[in-house]
């Protein structure tokens, strides 16, 4: 089965964005497919490549850049949240003259229309947060 | 469509992703729920605190093509809101109607 997932939690409060990688992970042990992760609103700071977690809390961008990098997933985040957030990568980074990129880059800032192109081919749509 | 027009991002994030969804010509409905319905109020005004009028995007919603708006008729009743005073003419649903509305559906996206 092809799952699409939309993260609307924030990385850093409640569980949503830490039980949205445990799906992906079990989806795809399981046999089914994750082409495509979307971001939105709050969830869009999973994608920070500045965030400093305390040594003795998981780090909660390690398994969405392992479901990247192992599986080919891909992370979009939604830029009109993203640059709300301070989300930018290299190209909006300098398209508003911002100091550096914040964006990791094993995430993509794109347009909705990533989002409905991914639930269109999807069988399933899982939401966390909101 | 599930949150008040102002306590939080994800109203307007609602209403973004239905514009878009318009504009990407997908076949999709919306049903405002719970406090949610409050987005729909004809008489609105979030000047005072620096926000974009939801009322007033939503009024743009028949340009994007959305096949019909549905309302949760309790929440209206709950709020005191009658259906003369939404901004887009929508369609009360009690709770039934709303179990066999989000099981007709393909995909739900909900928040």
């Amino acid at each position: 089965m092809i799952y699409t997932l939309l993260v609307l939690s924030s990385p850093t409060s409640g569980h949503g964005g830490r039980h949205a990688a445990a799906f992906a992970q079990a989806a795809i042990a399981r046999g089914h497919q994750i082409e495509r992760v979307f971001f939105l609103d709050q969830g869009t700071e999973t994608g920070s490549q500045m965030a400093v977690m305390p040594q003795d809390e998981p780090n909660r961008l390690q398994p969405w850049l392992e479901l990247a990098e192992q599986h080919g997933v891909e992370l979009v985040l939604c830029i009109a949240s993203a640059l709300k957030h301070g989300m930018l990568d290299a190209g909006e980074a300098a398209r508003y003259d911002r100091p550096c990129a914040t964006v990791h880059p094993a995430f993509v800032v794109s347009g909705l229309g990533q989002f409905i192109d991914a639930t269109d081919r999807a069988d399933r749509l899982v939401t966390f947060g909101g | 469509m599930r949150h008040s027009p102002y306590g939080g991002a994800l109203a307007r994030a609602a209403i973004d992703m239905a514009m878009a969804m318009g504009a990407f010509e997908q076949d999709f409905e919306l049903l405002f729920m719970g406090t949610g319905v409050l987005q729909l109020l004809d008489d609105q005004d979030s000047h005072q605190i620096g926000l974009r009028n939801a009322g007033r995007l939503l009024s743009s919603l028949p340009l994007y093509d959305v096949e019909r708006v549905f309302v949760d008729a309790d929440a209206l009743q709950h709020h005191g809101i009658g259906l003369s005073d939404l901004v887009v003419p929508a369609e009360p649903l009690d709770a039934a109607a709303i179990r066999d509305l989000l099981g007709s559906a393909d995909h739900l996206v909900s928040y």
